[in-house]
């Protein structure tokens, strides 16, 4: 057998105040030499807790109960403690998600190498020094003469994270457990990290353990896939059996709430999975997945289904699959649902779905436009010394223009630093701005008095990121609500007529938006901490739309959700524009999102735009170097689609210092000498397609 | 009427303060999310044991705070007149302890004084020797043969009904228990000495057997001996202990409530605004924190009782100026004492003023007070609470070190603080003179140890980085342990891959 790792109906339980919760129920997985094998799964699966049981580093409440973990024939569980330390790091190996937090600021990268190197090599001194040159040199590291005496926080992310996978590999391991390696990092270093892995396993022939709850990156680096759901594995199957024909329904739900282009052609909703992922702490009778199943029937809820082998390697724990229940049949019927479910979603009336023509129109003309921003500067002093006098600036948002429409959305795509964030701020007046101007509506925002700015603070609203920090945990739901509405002294209530007042009239308001958020007005009266994410996201969307907003900044609501709630919150997102005509400024760097919702896009590089236009424009025929290289770094499920990554070097400089020039001439591969010199001008394609870079000819003044 | 009720400033004081924390307990019961920390409180052994011997405490502090003036017996007319003389209830209550005043020294237990003293016998001639005590074992002929017998017998009856009052107790709450679970008395009493009760009852009843026991023992005998001896001028030490408790108590909470407008004003204000704001108010404290506090709390005390001495006629009563004294105390050591919070508070605020929903709350245009007291001030109240109950036990002892120094309360207040004061002179002696500074640092000791422990639970369930596994969790595991290990391996048949 020359599996490297063996699990069987591996147990493992976390003890919690309520009732043990079993995180891991029964997983049984094998790894070959050389393979890749990524375990997928929504969060709050168990796919950490299963590598942490793999290396028996399980949190103080957490007990393996059951099963075995063979490594090469070996059973792991049975060794005592001690000889499991001459095991972590030589044979099995692990990288975590936080590249930041996972290396000891204090120590520099030669010593947290060497520390492997001595413990499992007992190499010491100049073999151990040139060992480290090797290994470091083996992850990209340039220089690693030099760089191998520095310390952590004089790397960037991507380095950083290169530097885990370094150690990781010192002990030259068997196999190697990647928990989340490229989830905290951005799309272009993500390329280069699961490029750098790809070529480290054809090298050196090490089993990858590869955790992820990203599709696209799954099918970029696995050889084979595992989706894990409420602690235990529904589905193995190669990577392209599995893409091309997911068998799972959970499976079918998780590829089909990717949004995309396409789906936005058709006008199709998301297929968002109803509900959660069910609570590990009771036991299970049927199919785990019976609750949020469309094609459940009786059987599910009574059974646990076992494992049904069909073609291939492919394999599923699925009733509708079992030969003894007629599964064809009802395979058939699977997919004749599924069909019409997409006619109905198309035949929905969608305002969003104009051409682009309509659009250019539209945006030529700027006086027609919501929110109009010239030439945005934030720039934040830098202090220094005793005196804290002024030594620069971080122009973290430097000459941005844009135009946002009523009821259109602008997606602005950039890589985490570059200022997106800091725009959004910038035009609702939460951070002042340096210079430049916001006109909303023809009145100009920036240098407004805190008094006349309140009033206009219902129109712009803002929906944050992580939603388990944007709401007070200590307020109720309808505290939150209404607290916009009674500062903002929301009386005149258009809509529902002009007779109402008071509190009475809020409670009726916020049970409305209850309703229109999804959630049961019977909610108001709970605390924050009793929602899951998707939930939270949908309250702090109704507190926003309680002040009757015509635009929201949007700054990445869904990247700190699953895919499946992603889903359902770009389909609220959608409906709230279409029923309530809403413009958005949508920021993120997810661009399978910015091409399902967004009508127009700004890329961003380094506190300036470098190139805008309309969604299909910007990501059919890309112009700029940096949007060619951020789209094709962007991981892929379509196995067919043979695309050419095209591969930054380095990362984005500080902005602080920006380089002279075009910002992005240092990782450019097109740089020219003129790139050097001075910022390009605006080069034109469209009527709204434009881009600033030497490649095009210039538009003069 | 027999009586005047007097209400001294620190009882004023404290009278709110019980007002506040029930009117707080009721919020915070209402509100799960406020309670949910609290039941984790309830779930720790040790924090139950210890609150059970602090609420001991605080029923004798609150006793000792209702104070009145006694109507004295007048011939002259019909005005009735009140004593200048202030007692509280707990002083009523204790009125044999009060009044049975020896002449000096005597220890624990004794018949005799602790000084021999000349004695002319009646039939002329004299003799040195221990004299009896007046009250001290007095009952007794022959204290000799008698005395510990007649202590054992009187321990034991006391103990008894102790041991009585405890069962009715325990009864009483198993039946109220097993009345809201809907379980027969005896399973119920069973769950409570196995301890799978998700509050520990057993940790508490056993602490309170043992309160309960000490107190029966302690008052049968205390009637008619000095259990803990008597002072230099024959007062009994016992019930100076017991006296000394409010005014530990009360410098403990009461410092507190002065210390904490200034720590949560400030602190919250300078990380909220930064900038200038900011500015001053770390320059004031740490200004303040550099200078010695012994130091302030002296310059301050020894000048309000140079006030007092010469402006007699503001006090009407003995009582009333040492209470001021007291209360003056309290203010001058939450003066100096803000500085600790209020830097951990400015902490806090600096990291949640940028957290999203502050930001939110800018984008609705919310006002800064709003912001300040709706957002900002209910997300900071775990740490005031753990930091108010920690530094309970610190204000005990300073107020000890304080009143030792001689800048501590007045002089005329029973505090462990002038027990300890004047006990050091007598440590010197020889023959030793220990009970006094023993009883002081015993029930020193039980005061600031259960406060001390209930600290460490508060703090374990309010502070979210905390996450030890709760004794309950424990139990749980070792239990799934004990179960045969044939039961952990599953049939293996269905559910495994095919390979």
């Amino acid at each position: 057998m020359n599996a490297v790792l063996q699990i069987n109906d591996l147990e493992t339980i976390l003890y919690t105040e309520a009732a043990p919760v079993r995180a891991v129920d029964g997983l049984t997985l094998q790894i070959m030499r050389g393979e890749t094998f990524a375990l997928l799964g929504e969060s709050g699966c168990g796919k950490s807790m299963t590598a942490l049981s793999v290396m028996r580093l399980l949190p103080d409440s957490g007990e393996i109960l059951g099963g075995s973990v063979r490594l090469g024939g070996e059973d792991l569980l049975l060794l005592p403690e001690a000889a499991m330390r001459g095991i972590r790091g030589k044979r099995v190996s692990m990288i975590f998600q936080e590249p930041m937090l996972s290396l000891n600021p204090v120590m520099t990268v030669a010593d947290q190498i060497g520390e492997v190197l001595q413990r499992h090599f007992n190499l010491r001194g100049a073999v151990a020094q040139k060992r480290i040159q090797e290994i470091l040199d083996q992850v990209g590291i340039p220089d690693p003469a030099r760089r191998m005496n520095e310390y952590p926080f004089q790397f960037s992310g991507g380095m950083k994270q290169r530097m885990m996978i370094a150690m990781a590999l010192a002990g030259e391991p068997e196999l190697l457990i990647a928990d989340e390696p490229t989830t905290a990092l951005d799309v272009t270093i993500q390329a280069q990290v699961l490029d750098l892995m790809r070529n480290l396993q054809q090298r050196d022939g090490m089993a990858i353990l590869f955790i992820t709850h990203d599709l696209g990156v799954a099918a970029e680096i696995a050889h084979r896939v595992g989706i894990m759901y409420a602690g235990e594995i529904v589905e193995t199957a190669t990577r392209d059996a599995f893409f091309r024909g997911p068998a799972h329904p959970y499976s079918r739900k998780l590829l089909a709430s990717l949004p995309g282009r396409d789906k936005r052609r058709q006008g199709l909703r998301l297929a968002a999975i109803s509900g959660n992922v069910p609570p590990l702490s009771h036991e299970f009778a049927g199919c785990r997945f019976a609750d949020r199943c469309d094609h459940a029937w009786e059987l599910c809820h009574e059974v646990a289904p076992g494992w049904t082998a069909l073609a291939g390697e492919q394999q599923v724990r699925c009733h509708l699959f079992n030969q003894n229940w007629g599964s064809r049949v009802r395979e058939q019927q699977f997919k004749d649902e599924r069909l019409e479910s997409a006619d109905q979603n198309s035949g929905e009336p969608d305002k969003s779905d104009t051409g682009p023509e309509l659009m250019n129109h539209e945006s030529g003309v700027a006086d027609s436009c919501l929110l109009s921003v010239t030439d945005l500067k934030v720039y934040f002093p830098i202090h220094k010394g005793f005196m804290k006098h002024v030594v620069g600036y971080v122009k973290a948002v430097d000459g941005v223009s844009l135009e946002i429409c009523q009821g259109k959305t602008l997606a602005l795509v950039g890589e985490s630093g570059c200022g997106k964030t800091t725009v959004g701020k910038g035009i609702l007046q939460l951070i002042p701005p340096t210079g430049g101007s916001v006109r909303y509506g023809g009145l100009e925002l920036v240098g407004l008095e805190r008094n006349r700015l309140r009033k206009l603070r219902g129109e712009l609203q803002l929906i944050f990121q992580d939603p388990y920090s944007s709401l007070n945990p200590r307020m109720r739901i309808v505290d939150i609500i209404e607290e916009g509405m009674n500062a903002l002294n929301i009386e005149e209530d258009s809509k529902a007529g002009h007779a109402e007042r008071a509190s009475g009239t809020n409670r009726n308001k916020v049970d409305k938006l209850l309703e229109s958020v999804g959630l049961s007005p019977e909610t108001k009266w709970r605390y924050p901490h009793e929602f899951s994410g998707g939930q939270r996201q949908r309250i702090a969307i109704a507190r926003a739309l309680a002040v009757n907003p015509k635009l929201i900044v949007c700054d990445e609501p869904t990247s700190a959700l699953d895919v499946s709630v992603q889903a359902q919150i770009l389909n609220l997102l959608k409906e709230l524009q279409n029923n309530l005509g809403l413009a958005y400024l949508f920021i993120t760097h997810n661009i399978s999102v910015v091409e399902y919702i967004a009508d127009e896009v700004a890329v961003m590089y380094l506190g300036r735009i470098v190139e805008r236009g309309s969604v299909d424009e910007v990501l059919t025929s890309p112009r700029h170097p940096y949007t060619q290289a951020l789209l094709s770094a962007v991981p892929v499920i379509e196995p067919e689609s043979k695309r050419q990554v095209i591969h930054l070097h380095g990362d984005m400089p500080s902005p602080s210092n920006p380089p002279p020039g075009c910002h992005f001439h240092p990782r450019c591969p097109h740089v020219m000498p003129v790139c050097r010199e001075v910022y390009p001008a605006t080069s034109t394609f469209s009527s709204s397609h434009t881009a600033r870079c030497y490649l095009y000819p210039q538009e003069q003044g | 009427m027999s009586f005047k009720p007097v209400i001294l400033w620190t009882d004023a004081l404290v009278y709110l303060l019980v007002a506040a924390v029930i009117l707080f307990a009721w919020y915070v019961w209402r509100n799960e999310h406020l309670w949910a920390p609290w039941r984790r409180v309830g779930h720790s052994a040790s924090g139950m044991a210890a609150l059970t011997v602090l609420v001991f405490f605080v029923i004798i502090g609150l006793l000792d705070t209702v104070h009145l003036r006694p109507a004295v017996e007048n011939d002259s007319g019909g005005e009735t007149v009140y004593s200048v003389e202030v007692l509280s209830l707990f002083d009523v209550i204790a009125t044999p302890l009060r009044t049975q005043v020896e002449k000096t020294y005597s220890a624990p237990f004794a018949a005799h004084l602790y000084a021999r003293e000349t004695i002319e016998h009646p039939g002329g001639g004299q003799t040195r020797e221990f004299p009896r005590l007046k009250f001290g074992a007095a009952h007794l002929q022959n204290p000799e043969a008698q005395l510990a017998t007649d202590i054992a017998w009187r321990a034991a009856a006391g103990g008894g009904l102790g041991l009585f009052f405890w069962c009715l107790i325990v009864a009483s709450l198993t039946l109220l228990l097993a009345h809201r679970s809907g379980e027969a008395f005896l399973s119920m009493l069973s769950t409570i000495r196995r301890g799978a009760t998700a509050i520990p009852w057993n940790a508490v009843c056993v602490t309170l057997a043992l309160i309960l026991v000490l107190c029966g023992a302690a008052l049968t005998l205390c009637g008619s001996y000095h259990i803990l001896g008597t002072d230099k001028v024959g007062q009994d030490v016992f019930y100076q202990s017991l006296k000394s408790i409010r005014t530990g108590l009360v410098i403990g909470t009461l410092t507190t409530l002065m210390m904490l407008p200034f720590a949560l004003l400030l602190g919250i204000t300078a990380g909220y605004f930064r900038g200038w704001v900011d500015d001053v108010i770390q320059y004031l404290y740490t200004t303040l924190s550099s200078i010695p506090g012994v130091l302030l709390i002296a310059a301050a005390v020894l000048m309000t009782q140079v006030y007092m001495e010469t402006h007699p006629e503001l006090f009407d009563t003995v009582a009333s100026r040492a209470d001021l004294r007291l209360l003056f105390l309290c203010i001058i050591l939450g003066v100096t004492s803000w500085t600790g919070l209020c830097r951990l508070l400015r902490g806090e605020t600096l990291k949640l003023r940028e957290m999203e929903y502050i930001q939110a709350a800018h984008a609705f245009g919310v006002s800064h007070w709003r912001i300040l007291s709706r957002h900002i001030l209910p997300n900071v109240m775990h740490i005031v609470l753990i930091t108010t109950v920690m530094d309970f036990s610190g204000l005990v002892l300073a107020e000890a070190v304080l009143s030792y120094v001689g800048v501590g309360v007045d002089p005329s207040t029973i505090s462990f603080g002038t027990m300890i004061n004047a006990a050091r002179l007598e440590m010197a002696r020889d023959p030793m003179v220990w009970w006094s500074l023993l009883a002081a640092f015993s029930f020193m000791f039980a005061l600031v140890l259960s406060a001390n422990l209930f600290a460490d639970a508060v703090q374990n369930a309010f502070d979210p980085r905390v996450k030890t596994l709760s004794a309950r969790v424990r139990a749980l595991r070792r239990k799934r342990r004990e179960e045969p290990e044939a039961k952990s391996s599953p049939t293996r048949t269905e559910s495994s891959l095919p390979s």
